[in-house]
């Protein structure tokens, strides 16, 4: 009688051990919501494959954090900000949704942040990537996990110059991240003494570079820089080689390219191709094991922003397993005190403006007589260390740092 | 009488209803459902199928958010800036498209819009790919926050009101009836001694105008503006809104608005995320071969046949 | 000296003449493709763009699955899309007949938004590549320029196309029966023509045109999904401008057009991509029946 007794305390003891527990948790479920382009432009670099990846974080909690389900709800935003900011109004407002995570193309991270900003709570930015993110355009819970146009700058920009290509010419897209990545290299080249000696918009997207490639070559810059993303990318390198630039000594500068972008290109002409990236596969053992686990389960490797919104994830679920909670300021506090350690990302750093510091990669495409498989396509050069990539704090603009 | 009664119905839900729906989704639907009525004033009363009503919805969205967010106008103000410059677009493009008709009217307005479209890719005011974002809600006449969904509702839903009574107040006018003379025969509208051009004219720029007057508003609920309003995907959203509920009824437009914004909603967070578009496109083959009287219209065939 | 004297150098000038001319080809055989289906069917063929990127796709796809190359695709690819198209228009445009012709435009803005998001689905939106015949690789410098002879090619071709178009209209029989079915379709009835299948015809025709600037363009632009999404309002406009009325029309309007881009690219970047539809409000100013249209 006695012994049933102790049981019986000891099993609402520790009941109600596991419900203060997830007391602490918000409607008792850690809810994430991801935002991504499942159907447009950038369905590839992000897409359903980001929407893995996050949950490929949550599996490694077997699905609970702090004694409470995790629970993953992906929508489409169709690279609109408007239904993103929508979205996320929803979820933030309706379904207890506790931070939104992948948010590709800048004009959405914009839109969810004024959101996340309202309703404090956390923005997990991977897929977009103009630097003012962090910058004017920051707030003090969104975190900018994977890479910016700063960081594209220092890597591709200043290998290139170190080569000797200092004199560009830009193929911009018109529009603001375009314009945020010609101005970040453009800085990045003219400090290190190169210079720059034009640049003409194309419309976005645009399907034919011929006539701008054209431009580009009586400019007689030493380098073309594709300041543009996706498709764009893809025409204009295609184009560049069709018109001989390449073979009469120009170069390309393909400042932000994908992996599934190379694929298109094809390897035959994307070799020696230089370009900054914030992950790949292929680096060591445990970037390879978590790639392999995600081309099972996608048919694809994963893209930086893909294996960024894993990171993201799984650092703030760290950071809430460690706190007990789900409240923003604290678990806030918690992600920025420990460093971020993943596949992703070693001893990565969160800054105050929301910048998480990482190191990053120059990478070259290699020749298809050096590929040994089909996903064997980079080969990388240089690791370009965290502090140099993104800068020191001081640089940034953001108020709130 | 009963469509006396059936108003009184609607508005009490209307008045209800954000205490049940969430209110933001609702006033997204009170915005579509009022450029798509703004829409089939000219389609389905004028007869002229316009593919080019996202410059008017996104013009104005943009203008009202500069309105608020740079010159720091008053709310009210703001979407009254934004109207009027819709209305301004309103009758620069369609001096040019009435010129020709039917099939060409369709072409030429989806040509000029996505020629606005690009003017606004590359304006500097509207943010470009970024959009306007941040708009500030502002007050309702200097009092009310707006900031307060609840508020906000009730704001937009008093704007959705007054436009609605302008327009039915439109096509039942002797305006409105020379306007559905020429759609059924223009010709002997034109041996009337009606100067047709000039009606279509004046109905494209009210038109026009009102479908700004919704994208202001959007603007200010959402307190953003995005290349998404312009482009001419939201053209054709609003002719199938109008299509799907049924043309030239009053009410149809915001019927059809409704289920297309509830379905997109919906799918959007589903398994079909990715299908949106094809939905949509299914539904656009659907009414044009099985219903082209759209809901409203086919509902009320069959009031007609059964009683 | 002549780079002081214009601003920019002359070959830039001359380049960009050229590449419009090439841009002009496909707006031609676009634009021609909607004036044949417009003659019969009185329909504005929203779908077009979508069918070109079928075009593209299907070059792809006979590489792949069949190992037909490019010049097999340059033949086969319009028919598996024409054909395709008779479906279409036996199995759902058919239904529209003796409706407003806007329901034509409707039901093929529908099948473009069905087409085009299937694919997207299916293929993603990044685009996949393929390459130029190895016939074709490489250039020539001509002073001014390097031209890829494939570029080169893509005008010739597309004239050809044109011109057989000519050919099959003014100068054979069935060209005389569809010249006809689009003056007076009834009386042609009347005369013992089978009139639906000339209308079935003639939309497979105008897709299978689609298709074949589908299978020029695959090399040049990336297989994407949404290659003809925004390319086909400036082939309306291009229709518009020219009027729907004749096949030299389509073709001299659709050149004519390209060229005119490629100069707006030299001394204006910025408005390269408005200069077709300010020209199109110029012209409807000025005659608003189009410059070879015959009635407004």
């Amino acid at each position: 009688m006695k012994l049933l007794k102790s049981l019986a305390a000891s099993a609402s003891a520790l009941a109600m051990l596991a419900s203060a527990a997830s007391a602490e948790i918000s409607g008792g479920v850690v809810k994430i919501g991801v935002l991504t382009d499942l159907s447009a432009t950038y369905s590839d670099i992000a897409g359903e494959g980001a929407a893995v990846a996050a949950q490929m974080a949550v599996d490694e909690f077997g699905g609970k954090v702090a004694g409470a389900p995790i629970e993953i709800v992906v929508a489409d935003h169709q690279n609109k900000a408007d239904i993103a900011a929508n979205k996320a109004r929803e979820w933030g407002d309706t379904e207890g949704v506790d931070a939104f995570a992948e948010l590709v193309t800048t004009s959405v991270a914009m839109a969810v942040f004024e959101v996340a900003k309202q309703q404090n709570k956390l923005a997990l930015v991977s897929g977009a990537a103009s630097s003012p993110l962090t910058n004017d355009a920051c707030i003090p819970t969104g975190l900018h996990w994977t890479y910016n146009t700063r960081a594209l700058a220092v890597g591709t920009g200043s290998a290139i110059v170190k080569e000797g290509g200092d004199s560009w010419y830009f193929l911009t897209a018109d529009y603001a991240f375009g314009e945020a990545l010609q101005n970040d290299v453009s800085k990045v080249v003219e400090a290190a003494g190169g210079k720059v000696v034009g640049a003409a918009k194309h419309p976005f997207p645009a399907s034919d570079f011929s006539s701008f490639i054209l431009q580009a070559q009586a400019s007689g810059a030493k380098i073309i820089g594709l300041a543009n993303a996706g498709a764009d990318t893809v025409n204009a390198i295609k184009a560049a080689h069709e018109f001989g630039v390449v073979a009469a000594g120009q170069k390309i500068a393909g400042l932000l390219v994908f992996l599934p972008n190379v694929k298109s290109i094809g390897q035959e002409v994307a070799q020696g191709l230089q370009m900054t990236v914030s992950f790949y596969w292929d680096m060591d053992d445990e970037t390879r094991a978590w790639s392999q686990k995600f081309y099972e389960k996608t048919g694809k490797m994963p893209t930086g922003v893909q294996a960024g919104t894993y990171s993201s994830v799984l650092h703030y679920l760290k950071a809430i397993e460690a706190t007990g909670s789900d409240d923003t300021d604290t678990v806030l506090a918690k992600m920025r005190e420990m460093p971020v350690q993943d596949m992703f990302a070693k001893n990565g750093v969160l800054r105050t403006d929301g910048r998480m510091v990482h190191d990053m990669y120059l990478a070259e495409v290699k020749a298809p007589s050096e590929s040994t498989g089909e996903w064997d396509i980079l080969k990388i050069l240089r690791t370009i260390p965290g502090e140099e990539a993104f800068g020191p704090l001081s640089e940034s603009t953001c108020p709130t740092k | 009488m009963n469509s006396k009664i059936g108003y009184l119905i609607a508005i009490a839900l209307l008045l209800t209803a954000p205490l049940v729906i969430y209110p933001v989704f609702l006033m997204k639907l009170l915005c579509f459902a009022l450029f798509a009525s703004a829409f089939n004033l000219i389609l389905g009363y004028g007869g002229l199928l316009s593919f080019g009503h996202a410059a008017f919805f996104g013009g104005a969205a943009y203008v009202t958010g500069h309105a608020l967010k740079v010159w720091g106008l008053p709310t009210e103000l703001g979407i009254l800036t934004g109207t009027a410059a819709a209305g301004i677009l309103g009758l620069l493009i369609g001096m040019i498209a009435i010129r020709r008709q039917g099939i060409y009217f369709a072409m030429i307005t989806l040509a000029m819009a996505q020629m606005v479209y690009f003017l606004f890719i590359s304006a500097p005011f509207t943010g470009g790919e970024n959009g306007l974002q941040g708009v500030p809600r502002g007050t309702a006449l200097g009092i009310v926050d707006l900031q307060n969904d609840m508020n906000m509702y009730y704001f937009v839903l008093v704007i959705f009101g007054l436009a609605y009574f302008l327009i039915s107040r439109t096509v039942n006018s002797p305006f409105g009836q020379v306007l559905s003379a020429i759609r059924d025969n223009e010709a002997r509208a034109t041996s009337l001694g009606y100067d047709v051009d000039k009606y279509k004219l004046l109905a494209f720029v009210l038109s026009s105008t009102l479908a700004g007057l919704a994208g202001s508003t959007k603007t200010v609920v959402f307190q953003l503006a995005s290349l998404t309003d312009a482009h001419w995907h939201m053209s054709g959203e609003v002719v199938l809104m109008t299509l799907l509920g049924g043309l030239g009824t009053i009410v149809g437009p915001s019927v059809g608005a409704g289920i297309i914004i509830a379905l997109q909603n919906y799918l959007a967070s589903g398994p079909l995320a990715a299908w949106v578009p094809v939905v949509l496109g299914l539904i656009f083959v659907a009414c044009v071969l099985a219903f082209r009287r759209g809901v409203v219209g086919e509902l009320r065939e069959f009031l007609k046949k059964s009683f | 000296m002549l780079t002081d004297l214009l601003g920019f150098p002359p070959q830039v000038l001359f380049g960009q003449l050229l590449l419009g001319l090439i841009n002009g080809a496909f707006y031609a055989v676009l634009s021609l493709g909607l004036a044949v289906i417009f003659g019969l069917l009185n329909i504005v063929n929203f779908a077009h763009g979508a069918l070109y990127m079928l075009g593209a796709f299907a070059t792809l796809g006979l590489t792949k699955w069949l190992g037909i190359g490019y010049w097999g695709a340059l033949i086969f690819a319009p028919i598996i899309v024409g054909i395709f198209g008779i479906v279409l228009e036996r199995l759902l445009l058919r239904r529209l007949a003796g409706v407003d012709h806007l329901y034509g435009l409707l039901l093929t803005f529908g099948l473009a938004l069905v087409i085009e998001g299937t694919f997207v689905k299916l293929f993603g939106s990044s685009g996949m590549p393929y390459s130029a015949p190895a016939e074709l690789s490489g250039g020539v410098n001509l002073g001014f320029m390097f031209l890829p002879w494939y570029r080169g090619w893509v005008v010739v071709a597309a004239l050809i196309a044109c011109g057989a178009t000519w050919f099959l209209f003014e100068k054979t029989k069935i060209g005389a029966y569809l010249r006809a079915g689009t003056e007076n379709p009834r009386l042609l009835q009347a005369f013992g023509v089978n009139v639906p299948l000339l209308t079935t015809l003639a939309y497979g025709y105008g897709v299978a045109l689609a298709a074949f600037a589908g299978v020029l363009a695959a090399p040049i632009t990336q297989v994407n999904p949404l290659m003809g999404s925004n390319l086909i309002i400036v082939v309306f406009a291009v229709v518009v401008i020219g009027g729907m009325g004749s096949i030299m029309g389509a073709v001299v309007t659709g050149l004519a057009m390209g060229v005119i881009e490629g100069l707006t690219k030299v001394f204006w970047p910025e408005a390269s991509s408005t200069v077709i539809f300010v020209v199109m409000a110029i012209v409807l100013v000025l005659r608003p029946a189009g410059l070879f249209g015959k009635t407004a």
